[in-house]
């Protein structure tokens, strides 16, 4: 199977790869996937206190190309965009994104569960329903 | 070197050595009878060369050549010889004893049959992949026909006891068969020393051309029989219909031949470079030798670098590098290698693993091009494995409580 360009740009020059302080009552990370499963995400939002916009992103990815390319994108799409905003990122817009094959369609969706995941770690520490 | 690729999934397939293309040529337009056809001169040179090339394969494993049946690969033979036991010994008993880390011509043939009535067990094998001689005499019953054990692994290059395998089923009068596909050719393999009654291999595995294999059969002591699965003219001694693939038989010789005359060499050398393709990656941390390291092909190694998934290490090298992993993003099952996890691998080791399989034009420098560059993507991938972090962190990876999807 060969990968599109986009999805080789992501692997070969990941974004956004790192860690947040996830004790940081601003940041909110999603772990989601299983060592088993072959896919593993964790995706950090750190948002601003006052606009609620995302001012930097992290993800640390263990699992194939597509993965890894779904969360670098995922991380370049959630900076500058407000925790509200974020929410409406749909896994079908990333597939669309990196024309992934069927087979890893997957990938984006573990890529959007990370979001919200990391989202709603976020909300719960600032008391947000 | 950066531009050149490098083959290290012989396993998968061997190039077509050039010394057996040129034997195959002149089979294509010069020579083109059937070897079935009886009337004249060129049925005839067909019928000389597959009698020849009869003779090198019998010659390879220490058989007969009459005790050839050409097929068109392995998968064909497994079924062949699985399929035609079962049906031709249905008077004597319906038992099969396989093992679980067989090809799947081997083990889907092997659930076909049971779908049909037949009684099929599957022998677990140990850590290190060889099966347990004890467990395997164990299972043998009055209604058992036939044992079915491969030589050799096909993605761990395990070699079982075969000759203890033919013995334990010689003492209960039992049918030995073995897939022999990943052994012949490459390590010295006498099914009559053996005590095998039948085995399968292929061409396409020993530098040979694809879509040829043949079936073993003895034919002595005891005469074995199979039920043809394929229904026609009668040709190999009624046991497989269909004209013959003259220019892949004539190859398929060829490459038995050569096979015979430089295996020696050619493992020797090789399990020098595989060692130290192996050695060389072992340095980095966490990885594991996935098998048995004693019985093993010499020209095979299986690693798992912990905490790196397969598919994207080898989407770092795989514009230079070809080798194979358990991965499961790499089949279309979703599944990690069954091997692997036979030899009690948790999904995650199986799906960090990597097969390198070396062959005959493997050189040394691509193998120091491989160490270098398989180590540098297992580091890339590691700097961005989260659970890479958390092991050097100190977190118990069991202890994390994961989102199964
Ligand atoms: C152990 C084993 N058996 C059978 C086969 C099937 O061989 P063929 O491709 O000739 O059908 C293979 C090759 O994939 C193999 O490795």
């Amino acid at each position: 199977m060969a990968y599109s360009d986009k999805v080789l740009d992501h692997f070969k020059n990941p974004r956004n790869v790192g860690t947040l302080n996830k004790e940081d009552k601003n940041v909110g990370t999603g772990l989601v996937g299983a060592p088993e499963c072959g896919d593993v995400m964790r995706l950090q939002i750190e948002v601003d206190e006052e606009t609620k916009v995302i001012k930097d992103a992290k993800f640390k990815t263990f699992g194939c190309g597509s993965a890894i390319a779904s969360s670098s994108l995922a991380t370049e799409w959630l900076k500058g965009k407000t925790v509200d905003e974020a929410l409406s990122i749909d896994n079908m817009d990333i597939v669309e994104e990196l024309a992934l094959p069927p087979v890893k369609i997957h990938c984006s969706v573990l890529a959007e569960d990370a979001i919200k995941s990391a989202i709603k770690d976020y909300q719960e520490k600032n008391g947000v329903a | 070197m950066a531009n050149k690729l490098i083959y290290l999934d012989n396993n998968a397939t061997t190039p077509t050595d050039p010394r057996v293309v040129e034997a195959m040529v002149p089979y294509f337009y010069q020579h083109p009878g059937n070897a079935a056809s009886r009337s004249h001169p060129f049925g005839w040179a067909a019928e000389e060369a597959v009698d020849t090339a009869r003779e090198q394969i019998a010659n390879l494993i220490g058989a007969d050549s009459k005790e050839i049946i050409f097929t068109s690969g392995a998968t064909e033979s497994d079924n062949l010889a699985i399929k035609g036991v079962y049906e031709m010994y249905a008077r004597k008993g319906n038992h099969i004893i396989t093992c679980t880390t067989e090809h799947k011509a081997v083990l889907d043939t092997c659930h076909k049959i049971e779908k049909q009535g037949g009684e099929v067990t599957y022998l677990e094998v140990k850590r290190d992949g060889l099966i347990d001689l004890a467990e395997l005499e164990a299972a043998i019953k009055d209604n058992t026909i036939l044992v079915s054990i491969m030589f050799a692994n096909n993605e761990t290059g395990v070699i079982q006891p075969m000759k203890e395998i033919g013995q334990i089923c010689a003492k209960h009068g039992v049918l030995l068969m073995s897939d022999m596909t990943q052994a012949v050719g490459k390590i010295p393999v006498d099914v009559k020393e053996l005590g095998i009654h039948l085995a399968a291999f292929t061409a396409h595995k020993m530098y040979g051309p694809k879509g040829v294999g043949a079936l073993f059969v003895n034919r002595k002591k005891p005469r074995v029989k199979v039920t043809a699965q394929l229904d026609g003219g009668g040709h190999e001694r009624g046991m497989r219909s269909g004209t013959l693939n003259v220019p892949g038989i004539v190859g398929f010789g060829k490459a038995a031949q050569i096979a015979k005359e430089e295996m020696d060499q050619d493992a020797k050398r090789l399990s020098v470079l595989r060692d130290k393709l192996e050695n060389g990656l072992l340095q980095l941390e966490e990885s594991v030798i996935n098998g048995n390291t004693e019985y093993r092909m010499p020209h095979v190694t299986n690693i798992s670098f912990k905490h790196v998934e397969g598919e994207g290490l080898m989407m770092t090298f795989n514009q230079n590098i070809a080798v194979s992993s358990g991965s499961a993003c790499t089949s279309a099952s979703l599944e990690p290698s069954y091997v692997l996890k036979a030899l009690g691998l948790g999904d995650d080791l199986a799906h960090s693993s990597i097969r390198f399989s070396l062959g005959r034009f493997t050189t040394e420098e691509e193998v120091d091009f491989a160490i270098d560059a398989v180590s540098k993507g297992v580091n890339h991938m590691r700097d961005l494995s989260p659970i890479w972090e958390m092991y050097k962190d100190g977190v118990d990876l069991e202890s994390i409580e994961w989102s199964e999807h």
